[in-house]
């Protein structure tokens, strides 16, 4: 094994008195203390989410207050840790979206599973589960932990759509058997 | 010239593959034993060829030959007979194969007519995979990934259809999936014998209906619902319950009849979703009645037996109570061959008479036959009877007024229903073995409960006297026990001797104690069961008439 002797070089008389090291340490220290702060009073105050933050995931209704999610069990498929699970149902054949046949009975996310990937909204036809900007979660037992179906609407809310589906489905059913 | 190998077989070459093959194979099951998969819709080996969803087009050649002379034309590049291509595609379905005939299946016309095909069933198509129980196991699904060419050029509005038409009482029809292959058709006119689905209308308006006035009601309507390629026949009783893809499959026994039907139970997580049938063409084809469907709504219904205290305690009860009086045991033709075996050891042990109990319905000539009872053969094999069971136990009956029976241990049979009334019950001291309650639970003193079929592993023994074994879907029941480890404690406590209660050693006991087992194992049964040598009951006059692969002992002799 070979070794190399380096040399250190000697110090200055500016290094050796200490002062240029104090004097550019406290330059710091004052800039700082005229600055505007960089931390925040949270819980009072709540950072900026940026767009396509992963947040908690939630369900959300079409702007006509339609339920999106049709109970595919695509996210409950795709989930990595398996976090959510679905029991499907059927919709009621006299209401007004009788036409979406399928609607979810139970729809629970289990909070303390959920590594907040995001694969379920990624993988959702009917894009009616998001991961949205709620980021602190808490509860005093694992049952509180679970998401149910009323507290991922209640999370969730409406968001805008784009497409309409299934009232263009509606609307093309209605026409065509008035061409009948 | 090329010869067939055999007198049966004709050698075809499939994308230049040779393979011989049973003469009257079409292309689609030549294409299969050489691993080609040729994607079809209407086809199914079990009916017979439509040919009009045109999705197995294929190319198809012949030896060139001179024809003055008949003498082959050769090839000079290749030194081989040169092919004559038909220059239009051709149907797979309904091609029967001729000697030294080529296929092709991968060539570009073939390529471009599936695209073509595919292209015309997606136009109308609504594409709501999301809301399909299909989803998962649709052939549309597979085909277009698979074969089609993968987006749409259609702008125009979709064609609309009945949706959610309630076409019987177990089938759901949404006309805007069908594909009209016309399999469902052909099933209701050719196996069930209930013809009552047709097409109305014409070109793109084809509808499928049922007969003005007439529903889809016969009891192998499901099956229009297993053979539908697409989700435009769904089952009533399993929309959207679960999707397929979470569903583990296992092989099972129809318990309804004596016909056994093979199965395939699909559960989740220790709940069953369905029942299928499952192909075997000895016994069932690919058909299973209705009923047999519905039979896994007893795992948890409501009168199930819950345990008590436990096993070693009541077994210990039940043992030292058998010991006592004098015992008549009364088996089952719904028990398990390994445990009808356990059964007859036992009363062979406490020097009892054993009975089982004889359920008769009425048959329909198909799937479902006059003995109720999935194995009554197994009883007559494993010597648990000697004789062909009657309805009524009228000996044991008998017996017990005239106080020679004292004790009786029911395997699961409700003795009632077998024409006992409930003061000899309350005269005698009743064991009872069995997954639900009755009104002879309810007498019994000490009740043992066990596992419904779906719960436990065994084999039965059909109408054909053909072996076939089930294995278990679901855990069983908390605090239940398996039928053949109770019976083997009940054996050991009475001082039987016990081998063990597990498959195997039950099984090895059976192979050297019953000779139509000798050398056989649970492991080495085939998945399309084993046939037995029925020649030591050919004097019994069995209840069954004639179904689908069986011919009554009888018959068959004046035939």
């Amino acid at each position: 094994m070979s070794f190399k002797t380096v040399e250190r070089k000697p110090l200055t008389f500016a290094e050796r008195t200490y002062v240029p090291q104090i004097v550019n340490g406290l330059m710091t220290t004052f800039k700082k203390m005229v600055k505007p702060n960089e931390t925040l009073e949270y819980p009072e105050a709540r950072p900026p989410i940026p767009e396509g933050y992963r947040g908690v995931p939630t369900l959300v209704k079409d702007p006509n207050g339609r339920e999106k999610c049709v109970s595919c069990q695509l996210c409950e498929f795709v989930c990595p840790p398996k976090a959510i699970r679905i029991k499907p149902g059927e919709i009621d054949p006299t209401s007004d979206s009788a036409h979406v046949e399928k609607a979810p009975e139970a729809f629970d996310i289990d909070m303390l599973r959920c590594i907040y990937c995001g694969l379920c909204q990624e993988v959702c036809p009917e894009e009616a589960i998001w991961l949205q900007n709620v980021f602190s979660l808490s509860g005093y037992t694992r049952e509180e932990m679970v998401n149910d179906k009323d507290k991922l609407y209640e999370l969730g809310g409406t968001l805008p759509d784009k497409h309409f589906k299934w009232d263009q489905k509606k609307a093309a059913e209605d026409r065509g058997n008035a061409a009948h | 010239m090329i010869q067939p190998a055999k007198p049966d077989l004709v050698t075809v070459f499939i994308d230049g593959k040779e393979i011989a093959v049973p003469k009257g194979t079409n292309v689609i099951e030549a294409a299969r034993m050489v691993g080609t998969d040729v994607p079809h819709y209407c086809y199914h080996p079990k009916l017979t060829v439509a040919g009009n969803c045109r999705m197995c087009l294929i190319e198809l050649g012949m030896p060139m030959a001179d024809r003055a002379t008949r003498e082959p034309i050769m090839d000079p590049e290749t030194g081989k007979q040169k092919i004559n291509w038909i220059p239009r595609p051709q149907i797979g379905c309904g091609t029967t194969v001729v000697p030294g005939m080529h296929v092709k299946t991968q060539s570009p016309m073939v390529k471009e007519c599936r695209e073509g095909v595919m292209e015309f069933l997606l136009i109308n198509h609504p594409l709501d995979c999301p809301i399909c129980d299909q989803a998962g196991e649709c052939k549309l699904q597979e085909q277009a990934t698979g074969y089609g060419r993968g987006y749409s050029r259609f702008i125009e509005q979709k064609n609309v259809k009945p949706k959610r038409t309630q076409l019987g009482p177990r089938v759901t029809l949404d006309d805007e999936r069908c594909v009209l292959c016309s399999r469902c058709i052909r099933f209701c006119q050719e196996v069930a014998k209930d013809d009552v689905l047709g097409f109305v209308d014409r070109g793109s308006y084809s509808t499928l209906t049922c007969y003005p006035g007439k529903e889809l009601t016969n009891n192998y309507s499901l099956n229009t619902v297993d053979i539908c390629p697409v989700g435009a026949l769904t089952s009533t009783d399993f929309r959207f319950k679960m999707r397929v893809w979470f569903l583990k499959q296992s092989n099972s026994i129809c318990t309804e009849s004596s016909v056994g039907a093979n199965t395939v139970v699909w559960s989740r997580e220790g709940v069953i979703y369905r029942i299928t049938p499952r192909q075997n063409d000895e016994v069932n084809d690919t058909w299973m009645a209705d009923s047999g469907r519905i039979l896994y709504k007893e795992v948890q219904s409501g009168n199930r037996l819950k345990p008590t205290s436990d096993l070693k305690t009541s077994v210990a009860a039940a043992g030292s109570l058998l010991q006592d009086g004098a015992v008549a045991v009364v088996g089952s033709g719904r028990s398990s061959v390994e445990e009808q075996f356990l059964t007859a050891k036992l009363a062979k042990q406490l020097g009892a008479t054993s009975y089982i109990v004889a359920r008769h319905g009425e048959e329909d000539g198909l799937l479902i036959s006059k003995d109720r009872n999935p194995n009554t053969r197994g009883a007559l094999v494993t010597g648990l009877i000697s004789d062909l069971p009657a309805t009524e136990l009228s000996d044991l009956s008998a017996d017990i007024d005239a106080g020679k029976v004292t004790t009786i241990l029911s395997v699961g049979e409700d003795l009632t229903a077998a024409g006992l009334s409930a003061e000899q019950l309350a005269k005698v001291t009743l064991v009872y073995l069995g997954s639900h309650a009755n009104a002879t639970s309810a007498a019994a003193k000490v009740i043992i409960p066990t596992l419904t079929v779906f719960e436990k592993s065994g084999s039965f023994i059909n109408q054909q006297f053909r072996l076939q074994k089930f294995a278990s879907t679901i855990p069983g029941l908390a605090g239940a026990a398996d039928d053949r480890v109770v019976l083997d404690q009940l054996l050991a406590d009475v001082g039987g001797a016990s081998a063990g209660s597990d498959l195997p050693s039950v099984w090895a006991e059976l192979s050297a104690q019953i000779p139509a087992f000798a050398n056989t194992a649970y492991a080495n049964i085939p998945a399309t069961g084993l046939l037995l040598d029925s020649s030591n009951w050919s004097g019994l006059d069995f209840p069954e008439g004639e179904s689908l692969h069986f011919k009554p002992a009888a018959a068959e002799a004046t035939a």
